[in-house]
């Protein structure tokens, strides 16, 4: 396929190559004519050129023309303008040579003269197919199916008259004159087509009408020039007797005059149609001016501007209620003070008490249009119109439009206000919605933030070697919870462990818990016995913890040569023992008490340090509160007695079998496995 | 301690209503709790004592516990922020009437060390002559 630039191209060249012919074919006829010899060839072959070359240029210009879609009105009469000014020129210079010859020899030759003609034919057809192209385009603006289908009947039957050379003689004059009549007639019924002229405002119509008078003028002069030509010289080829180019000669004029009349017509009321275009333009953009990201203020703007010029109010404010009772005033060619003024008139009204009974029901009710607009006693303004803005049964603000006439808001203003100012809420609305999800949605991301911190702060591996095994379950209620475990072996035969809960909730929790990490790593390292390891640990937190914050924890010293473990309890729930021999498990029973609560030196004197040794077999079962807290449907909790219980039945399993029996057991008891609170057990078994 | 953001609680749970009576007998004064004292509700709990310390003519504060369903770490957390404060204003605060299990969550934290738990009002007063 050729592309739509080679057809153009094409086209031009076979355009140019058949006017070259025909001058040719018309210059040796008449070459033949003058020196009363045979041609050779019949007087049809110079019309087949013409006809190819009016083909040619046609098919050229609807290319050319059509392929512009986006170009505006305007810009395709400028396009006819400036063609119809270069054809002038070519046919100024042609008459200024002509003038300048006068009695030179060359005037007197027939051939340079049909020469000349030539040039002025091709310039013309050029001018008539251009403007009937553009004009097709004015045409069919808006198109529907009936109105291209009239068209393409006139548009094919224009161009089957280019066949009517080809019989002239046949026909007598009056076939001639009644297809004319006919095409005239038809041009005349299409000419009603002038959609785009609507479209035009005040000061594109008035440049339309000048261009347009100035296609009739372009026509005025060509017709005049190729008359002139027709009756002081002898012409081989004469355009006047073509029934195509009269045809198109008399649908530009008429549809170029007709269009003239229409836009004159039109332009008292093309303020009119510019109103509702830019009330249209303005609804849109109170409309998506949230989207891009602006604040309500965007909005309040958009809704003042579009306001006062869709009802032409002499000034405005709008008024924006915020929480926290001051008010947001944006004023529009209004001062402070007056406006303090003309409220007092607003309210002598009665706008503002029928608003405020509105606001008792809520805003429920629809507003009754008419009670919004009234007559004012002020000298500057003499009516206003005072519009709610509501967002979901509250007043967020009030527009308050005036103007300087009585009476000088109708219902149509009324209907276009309202509309702007819902919309205007609607956006605000979104917009309110909009930050509040994506507030939550920064809170939630917050929240998981401080999840992952928290859960990297759990150890990721624990110790199963030849001493003994553990495993640790943790599960959170919220994203963040306050249960913390950890260990460190301090030597190859001692490890030190931690179990703790750290008061309260969510991210504070987690800091707190990291603090406390930090306090064990710390401490740890220095082999200190359990008891003075709490006291350390106790004062290191006084310092940092909130007032009524404290930590629970308990510390295990685990010495896998002696097997023996050392533990002191700091206020944690006291750890479960399972003793292999006599399959039982039991709590044990020691002082404590919580880190942070007493932050003084005297804090050692609540805690214990207690000793015991252990045989393979025997369980250290650690946990939080959270297990024993949980409470079933009934309101009951899970208890000490119940976990005892089942640690006691399934102490000879692993440690991880023993952490999957209490788990199922208290899921069971709680009757559903939606979490009130953080669950945290630490087994170890000792080998 | 905890944070605004409201938890979904997706089973229904009985939930016993805080309720806090603050009154005056001779010169002690008696708050009784009843209910459940947690995170959010240990704020009224905080309030009462907190009108108590600023009043200069409290000497003795008795909390009565007897329908004290549960407390939580928060709630202890209340008690314990006031031990400084009315050892230095020298407040006696006793507390009597605790169930079992509720006076185990004080043993357990420790804070039975630093508080006066009694196991009924006679004995609460009888303990202020100890003083």
């Amino acid at each position: 396929m050729i592309s739509e630039k080679g057809l153009l191209r094409l086209s031009l060249l076979f355009a140019i190559l058949c006017w070259l012919a025909l001058i040719v074919a018309d210059l040796f006829l008449l070459f033949a004519q003058i020196n009363q010899a045979n041609a050779g060839i019949t007087k049809e072959v110079p019309y087949l050129f013409l006809a190819l070359f009016i083909l040619f240029t046609f098919f050229y210009f609807r290319l050319k023309i059509q392929k512009a879609e986006s170009v505006n009105f305007i810009d395709l009469l400028w396009r006819v303008f400036s063609t119809g000014l270069i054809v002038s020129l070519v046919q100024l210079a042609i008459g200024l040579f002509f003038y300048l010859l006068s009695n030179s020899k060359l005037l007197q030759n027939e051939l340079a003269i049909n020469f000349f003609y030539h040039i002025n034919l091709a310039a013309v057809i050029i001018f008539l197919t251009s403007t009937f192209v553009v004009w097709k385009r004015l045409i069919l603006y808006q198109k529907n199916r009936r109105l291209l289908i009239i068209w393409q009947i006139f548009e094919y039957g224009l161009l089957a008259t280019l066949l009517f050379n080809f019989f002239q003689q046949q026909f007598p004059d009056w076939a001639f004159l009644g297809l004319l009549g006919i095409f005239f007639i038809y041009s005349l019924i299409l000419s009603f087509n002038l959609k785009w002229i609507a479209y035009l405002n005040f000061k594109q119509k008035w440049r339309s009408i000048l261009l347009l008078a100035l296609v009739i003028l372009y026509l005025y002069y060509f017709i005049n020039n190729l008359i002139n030509f027709d009756n002081e010289f002898n012409l081989i080829m004469n355009l006047l007797s073509d029934v195509f180019v009269l045809s198109l000669v008399g649908f530009i004029s008429i549809y170029a005059l007709i269009s003239i009349l229409v836009i004159l017509f039109n332009l008292p009321t093309s303020s009119v149609f510019e109103q509702k275009i830019s009330e249209v333009l303005n609804f849109q953009r109170l409309s998506q001016s949230i989207q891009k990201g602006d604040n309500e203020d965007q909005v309040y703007n958009v809704l003042l501007e579009s306001s006062i010029n869709a009802v032409f109010s002499t000034s405005a404010w709008l008024e924006i209620f915020q929480e926290d009772n001051s008010n947001k005033v944006i004023r529009s060619a209004i001062s402070e003070h007056k406006m303090q003024q003309v409220k007092k008139s607003i309210q002598e009204s009665g706008i503002f008490s029928y608003l405020n009974r509105q606001q008792n029901y809520n805003f429920k009710k629809n507003l009754n249009p008419t009670k919004l607009t009234a007559n004012l006693n002020d000298p500057d303004y003499n009516s206003v119109l005072a519009v709610p803005l509501i967002i979901q049964d509250r007043q967020i603000g009030l527009l308050v439009l005036l103007k300087d006439v009585t009476d000088g808001f109708n219902k149509e203003m009324l209907d276009i206000i309202s509309s702007f100012v819902n919309q205007a809420c609607i956006s605000v609305e979104n917009f309110e919605l909009l930050s509040k999800a994506l507030e939550n949605e920064r809170y939630r991301e917050e929240l998981k933030i401080a999840m992952r911190v928290q859960k990297s702060l759990l150890p990721q591996e624990l110790i199963n070697d030849e001493n003994f095994e553990m495993f640790a379950f943790y599960e959170s209620a919220d994203e963040v919870g306050g249960d913390y475990y950890d260990y460190f072996k301090t030597s190859p035969d001692k490890t030190a462990v931690i179990v703790g809960d750290v008061s309260g909730k969510g991210t504070s929790a987690a800091f707190n818990m990291a603090q406390m990490k930090g306090v064990f790593h710390s401490l740890v390292q220095l082999n200190l016995d359990s008891k003075t390891f709490l006291s350390r640990a106790n004062s290191a937190l006084s310092n940092c913890l909130e007032k009524t914050s404290f930590i629970t924890a308990a510390y295990y010293l685990i010495d896998a040569r002696e097997k023996t473990i050392s533990f002191s309890r700091a206020g944690h729930c006291p750890a479960l023992y399972y003793d292999h021999e006599k399959k039982q498990a039991s709590y044990f029973k020691n002082r404590g008490l919580g880190l942070g609560i007493v932050r003084n030196e005297s804090y050692q004197n609540y805690i214990d340090n207690h000793h015991i040794s252990y045989k393979p077999g025997d369980v250290l079962f650690l946990y939080t509160d959270g297990i024993i807290e949980a409470k079933n449907l009934q309101g009951e909790e899970y208890g000490y007695d119940r976990l005892s219980e089942v640690v006691a039945l399934n102490g000879e399993k692993t440690a991880e079998a023993i952490k999957t029996a209490v788990i199922e057991n208290l899921y069971e008891f709680i009757g559903s496995e939606g979490l009130d609170d953080d669950y945290t057990t630490l087994i170890i078994k000792f080998l | 301690m905890t944070l605004s953001q409201p938890t979904e609680n997706k089973h229904v749970k009985p939930m016993n209503m805080i309720e806090i009576e603050t009154f005056k007998e001779d010169d002690i004064n008696i708050i009784s709790v009843k209910g459940d004292v947690d995170a959010s509700s240990s704020i009224h709990l905080d309030e009462a004592l907190l009108k108590l310390s600023e009043d200069s003519s409290t000497k003795y504060i008795f909390i009565d516990g007897t329908d004290l369903e549960y407390i939580s770490s928060a709630g202890l957390g209340v008690f314990m922020s006031y031990i400084d404060d009315f050892k230095t204003k020298d407040i006696k605060m006793i507390l009597f009437g605790l169930s079992e299990k509720v006076e185990n969550v004080f043993q357990i934290l420790g804070l039975d060390q630093l508080l006066n738990i009694v196991e009924g009002k006679k004995e609460a007063k009888e303990k202020l002559n100890e003083f």
